[in-house]
């Protein structure tokens, strides 16, 4: 019996053997890791600088890591998503080397099946670990603010939710190390994908730490729609609420009406691959093209929850920095709305291919073509709202200048793609690797960048470096267009995607070689981002916001303090107009009244969130090597964790109003 | 609302595979009617008095709330036993979820729904403790709202796969 078997499962020292170029890496990297250890050890020991250390990890986590405040969590999720980044970037600029060196007799730094790891990787990472935690990072810091809260509606959930996303991230990076990750690509088709062709545990690290960051994902959108649905400012109608929160509103719907399809699928995957069912399987009634339909019935929407919030990024800051209201709020809103329904009836043109017949592709096709007329409503919208406004260039304004141009062109290889006859031509080339990269990239990446730069300020209170992320914004700009056009072009001619080796009679290598340039100069824009976060905290005196309102902003948040107090708001006064800050800064002083204050109750800290994570994660890596007694444990913790946390009725702690008063 | 989904997509899958029998029993051959039907009505039963246990609930009469949540509990075990019978059966005649991608279908289907009942147990044993430690306060009575509504939707979930999983399966030939 399985269940009687080896007490580590599957798990033996084996898993910690890797070849060739991977293996040097690890080596190189855990014997600097011990050294560095051994060094920082020595050297705490040597100056006596323990107590210093335990007094700042004490208030570590008491400050941060069991807050329940969404701004800390927010800021906490964008720091772990930016550490994903640059494993992601790694993987991107491996992928690059090997296919600017691979050519004809030489095969490259990277084997075929450590290529293949790195570019499922590579996607999993990004999408997953990168992009959604930027955006749910966004959302933790900006929603509540916006519309005008204290907190979120299940403060204790949301910390929960992030600390899943963590266990899926560490799980993810365990992987490099103790075994192998998915050689599948980031979907994992079947019957690529089951115990027959990937016997390994590569595909099984992928199934559970998505799962696991998945129900994160998923609670995290109940959370916000329950929060902008009821925590909204007395008086803040639907059709007043700013922008960004419309399209959180509606990215929330698509997370709550498509990640229990992905927990679904993912699980039927798992039973497949470990109880040896029959849901995907080629034989025995199995049926592969179901788990490609269910993945991206949950994927397609994917795509617009990461874009959606970027839209709504872009929608703040062109009207602040053009200093004028958004042109068409109605139809921005009715746009999102339309994109959110259209989002679930497209997602067969991820697979013309397969065989469904013209009449189904046709109305695929003609879907995802009446889904850029909403997108193209909230393009010249934007465009419209800067129309003889009085604009300023700032790093936010750039990245969104920089998303109209990429965006627009890779929404127009999209609808290019969309006629399934071309897209029998580019299915699996690299002009789709281009185009949703374009999309990506240039979409979602650049509007949580201009995301974070223009609400940095209201968070800590200083604003970042504007020079510096200028030059950051130029790099990444003019690298992305090296690193994709040429993309497009290989595509047309014939280049495959997760090619790790071709011959130099295709002509490519130039080519390829230009989007390896192209990648360095991303690099060389995250180094300055990141030189940007040092310079700015630095001097962060010369860059402080003492007005609360920076930029000349338009909605609630800038009306408190930068960083505003954990309670956000010492007075929750109605609100009126749709750019509420803006008009009462308009009306000017309506003063005289006192402000009336009264208690305020928030969550305390809790560390349940972090032990369930915990738990969830040894429940995951228990399963994945077959370790069953260790995945009961996992199990029973969670629940335990579950139980004791929903039966503490005394969770609040209470600001009275004395002490607000005093603050505001 | 998510849970609708997950169900959902298990339904839709149900639905593709359900005549991929692989060579191995479909439907009609396997399940027993009588049986089902008893477990069908012992799980409407159930609601039933869950629904009794909140009317009392807002009555304040906490023994009564007490009593028929007992007897949910004890009809939700009666419903889980005759399920894991049912599965075990079909188990020990060589037809487990590994014989087909129906089967696999199958048991993944009806399993879940049995899961979420087992945690729907698990649930009410933690509010009767509660109730019986605490009284019916504000956050108890709003905590086992939610778990009556949780406890029909189980139903609800649970006529729909008796109709499309044993019902539609005993008329298809």
């Amino acid at each position: 019996m399985i269940f009687l078997g080896n007490a580590l499962g599957l798990l033996t020292l084996n898993a910690l053997k890797h070849d060739g170029f991977t293996g040097v890496m690890l080596l190189a990297t855990a014997v600097m890791g011990a050294l560095g250890g051994l060094l920082a050890v020595a050297a705490l020991t040597y100056f006596k600088r323990w107590g210093w250390i335990l007094g700042r990890a004490k208030w570590l986590w008491r400050e941060w890591l069991t807050s329940l405040d969404p701004k800390k969590i927010g800021v906490m999720y964008i720091a772990v998503a930016f550490l994903m980044l640059l494993r992601g970037a790694t993987d991107a600029a491996m992928m690059r080397a090997q296919q600017v060196l691979s050519v004809g007799q030489s095969h490259g730094v990277l084997s075929a099946d450590t290529f293949q790891q790195v570019f499922s990787a590579h996607g999993t990472i990004m999408i997953f670990f990168v992009a959604m935690g930027l955006m749910f990072g966004l959302i933790n810091l900006v929603v509540p603010l916006q519309i005008g809260a204290r907190d979120v509606a299940f403060p204790f959930m949301n910390s929960a939710s992030f600390w899943l996303y963590v266990a899926g991230a560490v799980l993810m990076n365990v992987s490099l190390v103790v075994g192998e990750f998915a050689a599948t690509g980031w979907l994992a088709y079947p019957p690529l994908s089951e115990l027959r062709y990937s016997p390994g545990v590569g595909v099984d690290y992928w199934i559970w730490s998505l799962q696991i960051a998945g129900v994160g994902s998923l609670l995290s959108g109940v959370n916000f729609l329950v929060t902008i649905l009821k925590l909204r400012r007395p008086g803040m109608t639907m059709m007043k609420m700013p922008m960004f929160v419309w399209s959180v509103l509606n990215a929330m719907v698509l997370v709550v009406f498509a990640f229990p399809i992905l927990t679904a699928t993912l699980a039927m995957l798992a039973l497949d691959r470990t109880l040896g069912m029959h849901f995907f399987t080629s034989g025995f009634g199995g049926n592969p093209m179901m788990y490609v339909n269910l993945i991206w019935a949950w994927g397609h929407p994917e795509v617009y929850i990461l874009i959606l919030p970027a839209f709504g990024v872009f929608s703040e800051v062109v009207a602040t920095f053009s200093s004028k209201r958004l042109f068409g709020y109605k139809s921005m809103v009715w746009a999102l709305g339309s994109i959110t329904f259209l989002s679930f009836l497209v997602w067969l043109h991820h697979f013309f291919t397969m065989g469904a017949g013209a009449n189904v592709n046709a109305f695929f096709g003609i879907m995802t073509m009446v889904i850029a007329i909403p997108t193209g409503v909230k393009v010249f919208n934007w465009l419209f709202t800067m129309y003889r406004g009085r604009i300023r260039f700032t790093t936010p304004m750039l990245w969104f200048l920089g998303f109209v141009v990429t965006f627009t062109l890779g929404g127009m290889a999209g609808v290019l793609m969309a006629v399934p006859s071309v897209d029998f031509q580019l299915h699996n080339s690299l002009f789709l690797v281009a185009h949703f990269h374009t999309m990506i990239v240039g979409g979602v990446i650049f509007g949580l960048f201009a995301g974070i730069t223009y609400w940095f300020p209201k968070i800590f209170g200083f604003r970042l470096n504007e020079r510096l992320g200028r030059y950051a914004f130029w790099c990444w700009l003019t690298g992305f267009l090296l690193a994709f056009v040429p993309l497009y072009i290989l595509g047309m001619m014939g280049a495959t995607r997760r090619l790790d080796h071709y011959e130099p009679s295709t002509g490519w290598r130039g080519l390829f070689i230009v989007a390896g340039v192209g990648v360095c100069v991303i690099g060389l824009g995250i180094g300055f981002q990141i030189l940007q976060m040092i310079v700015s905290v630095w001097r962060r005196k010369e860059n402080l916001d003492m007005t609360g309102d920076p930029w000349g902003g338009r909605t609630l948040e800038w009306s408190t303090t930068s960083p505003p107090p954990v309670y956000n708001f010492a007075t929750l006064d109605a609100v009126t107009e749709r750019d509420a800050f803006w008009a009462s800064k308009q009306k000017k002083a309506s003063g005289g009244r006192k402000p009336h204050y009264t208690d305020i109750a928030l969550p305390k800290n809790s560390a349940m969130g972090i032990i369930l994570a915990g738990f969830a994660f040894v429940l995951g890596f228990a399963v994945i090597w077959h370790i069953w007694w260790l995945a009961v444990v996992g199990l029973l913790g969670v629940i335990a964790t579950i139980i004791i946390r929903t039966s503490t009725d005394d969770s609040e702690y209470t600001i009275p109003a004395a002490k607000v008063e005093e603050a505001a | 609302m998510t849970d609708c989904v997950l169900f959902a997509s298990l339904f839709a899958t149900y639905a593709v595979l359900h005549n991929n029998t692989f060579g191995g029993p479909g439907a009609h051959e396997l399940f027993s009617m009588p049986f089902v039907l008893a477990e069908t009505l012992i799980l409407l039963t159930s609601s039933f008095t869950a629904g009794l246990a909140i009317l009392a609930t807002h009555q304040g009469k906490r023994n009564q709330v007490l009593t028929w949540l007992s007897l949910t509990f004890l009809l939700g075990v009666a419903f889980l036993t005759m399920e894991i019978t049912e599965f075990s059966h079909l188990a020990a005649e060589g037809n487990s979820w590994q014989r087909s991608g129906f089967l696999s279908a199958f048991f993944t289907l009806v399993g879940t729904h049995g899961l979420h009942i087992a945690t729907g147990l698990l649930w009410m044993t933690v509010l009767m403790i509660q109730v019986l430690r605490r009284g019916l306060g504000t956050a108890t009575v709003r905590r086992l709202t939610l778990l009556s509504l949780f406890w029909h939707f189980l139903d609800v979930i649970w006529i729909f796969i008796f109709t499309i999983v044993y019902l539609m399966g005993a008329i298809q030939v």
